[in-house]
């Protein structure tokens, strides 16, 4: 498979995108960035790159200073942004402490207007494919930091968005939990196929998860390197301790001491 | 590990306690038991004059003697304590809902809940009798105003709570206001609304009390307070002192009212709910 993004037809295309805050600072310059349908992409970069900025413009949740945002026109809403086809993940599971588990998950079906029965329905089935099934009234203070977040992963999916987007989802999380978590992701991926945008710091997690790799330069933030990742999936514990899999890290460890150096 | 939720408290149990929940209503009791005992000694052993300082026993005598016109009273300060009390929680959350919705409102009509709550009650509580003919309507303002600045306050700053990140969620699913409003700050704002509500309560009685302490009514219709003052002209110091163990016992209840509503409502999810293993 060689370079996926000229193969497939590009889900969101940022154009010069730039964000400037009130402050002045400059968050991101010039980002032109295609993400192809289906495609599991990273950005990758050192804190302060504005990848998170990215992914937050990319949502909709803050506008852009310059530059467009396109998007197929089948998806657009009044507004000219997907309309609730967007999941996202913040970095902190974000679920409501009144609600349990189900009722966490509802939530997005119940603000568009789905009806009770069929909404809880929907996320029951939510929660049974990220492993949570038997755990639909537990409230969040009684579920360990990894459950938590794999009911936010299932809040993001029950509306079967085209687009999931990730912010630093695991960094909270110990190794062990983050491992499984990763696994538990992919799996979902390759059977839904929903386009992903992933932010991590994690050059390993990064390398692992993904097809393609955006390493981000800080100050201002803006895309340096566009790194695939060409190892087929399903990708197990073995790819995790294959020598192909040590030899892209170390490629896209390169690229990021390249862009914080820059 | 931090993560898993939390053991139930296994220590054993004595008739529905254990050792440390007796302990923590024995001791208390026990104090109580001995300070009053203390009282009845030093006042018999003085031969101190019931016009001075009555016995605890001759208090409690007389508050059985005196029931009929003391459990009156004490219903009429309970109506207007109540009432003020549900005024000011319905209108300290409208209030509140709408500061949230807009910041030129709260910006505007802020700084005059500060002024009616900084005014010393006792000082506006004449005028208010005055300017108003029902004297038991008179009273439950006064009660109000007391009562309704720390909800309107707490529940102001509940609803400005919410969590950012869910705020961000409910924007990208496109949630009206009204939808954020019901099910993302009112829920946010709960914990803080009943901290306001138990703080009320017990100043809502202060404010009844004080009120009519100020209106000084006579007749049939005299909450508490009147009694109080009625003793105090009479010298039935007795009186007084059951009077006053009444309106004590009734704060405490409301005290405890509010605390048990606060738990109930909160025990499946806000920490200041749970009940924690000690390190």
């Amino acid at each position: 498979m060689p370079d996926t993004t000229s193969l497939i037809r590009p889900l969101v295309t940022l154009r010069g995108v730039e964000k400037r805050y009130r402050n002045g600072t400059l968050a991101v310059r010039g980002v032109d960035l295609a993400i192809g349908q289906g495609e599991f992409v990273s950005l990758l970069g050192p804190s302060g790159c504005g990848k998170s900025t990215l992914l937050r413009i990319i949502a909709g949740l803050i506008d852009a200073s310059a530059g467009t945002i396109e998007w197929p026109s089948a998806m657009h809403d009044a507004r000219g942004r997907p309309e609730r086809s967007i999941g996202f993940v913040f970095q902190e599971p974000t679920l409501m402490p009144w609600a349990g588990a189900l009722a966490n998950v509802m939530l997005p079906l119940r603000l568009a207007g789905v009806p009770k029965s069929e909404a809880a329905d929907r996320a029951a089935t939510a929660l049974a494919a990220v492993g949570l099934a038997g755990f639909e009234k537990a409230y969040p203070r009684a579920l360990s930091g990894g459950m938590k977040m794999r009911v936010s992963i299932a809040r993001a999916l029950v509306t079967k968005p085209r687009i999931l987007l990730m912010d630093e989802p695991f960094a909270a999380l110990d190794e062990i939990t983050r491992f499984k978590l990763n696994n538990d992701l992919l799996e979902l991926w390759e059977r839904e196929r929903f386009t992903t945008i992933f932010v991590t710091h994690s050059v390993f997690e990064s390398v692992y998860l993904s097809q393609r790799i955006v390493v981000m330069a800080a100050r201002p933030g803006r895309v340096v390197h566009d790194i695939p990742i060409e190892d087929p999936y399903p990708r197990g514990e073995s790819f995790r301790t294959s020598a192909e899999y040590a030899a892209q890290c170390r490629v896209v460890s390169r690229a990021l001491s390249e862009a914080m150096a820059a | 590990m931090s993560n898993e939720p939390p053991i139930p408290n296994a220590d054993p149990r004595y008739f529905g306690l254990t050792a440390d929940g007796w302990a923590r209503v024995l001791a208390p009791l026990l104090v109580g038991l001995l300070a009053l005992g203390a009282w009845e000694w030093a006042v018999r052993a003085n031969d101190v004059p019931s016009y001075i300082l009555p016995g605890p026993v001759e208090v409690w005598n007389t508050l059985l003697r005196d029931w009929h016109t003391l459990s009156v009273s004490l219903g009429i300060t309970l109506q207007i304590t109540f009432a003020a009390l549900l005024v000011a929680a319905v209108l300290g959350l409208l209030l509140a809902v709408l500061f949230a919705q807009s910041r030129v409102v709260e910006l505007s009509l802020f700084p005059y809940a500060v002024i009616l709550q900084v005014t010393p009650i006792v000082a506006i509580a004449p005028l208010i009798i005055i300017w108003v003919n029902d004297v038991r309507i008179a009273l439950l303002i006064c009660a109000w105003i007391v009562a309704f600045f720390p909800i309107l306050s707490n529940t102001t700053i509940g609803l400005n709570s919410a969590d950012h990140n869910l705020l961000d969620l409910f924007r990208l699913y496109g949630a009206t206001r009204w939808q954020v409003l019901t099910r993302l700050r009112l829920p946010t704002a709960m914990p803080f609304f009943l901290a306001g509500l138990k703080i009320s309560g017990g100043l809502a009685l202060i404010g009844a009390i004080v009120a009519e302490f100020v209106a000084g009514t006579g007749g049939s219709a005299s909450g508490l307070a009147y009694r109080i003052l009625e003793a105090g002209y009479q010298l039935q110091i007795p009186r007084m002192f059951a009077a006053l163990l009444l309106v004590s016992a009734t704060g405490i209840a409301i005290f405890l009212v509010m605390t048990l509503i606060s738990h109930l409502a909160l025990r499946s999810w806000h920490e200041s709910a749970m009940t924690r293993e000690k390190g």
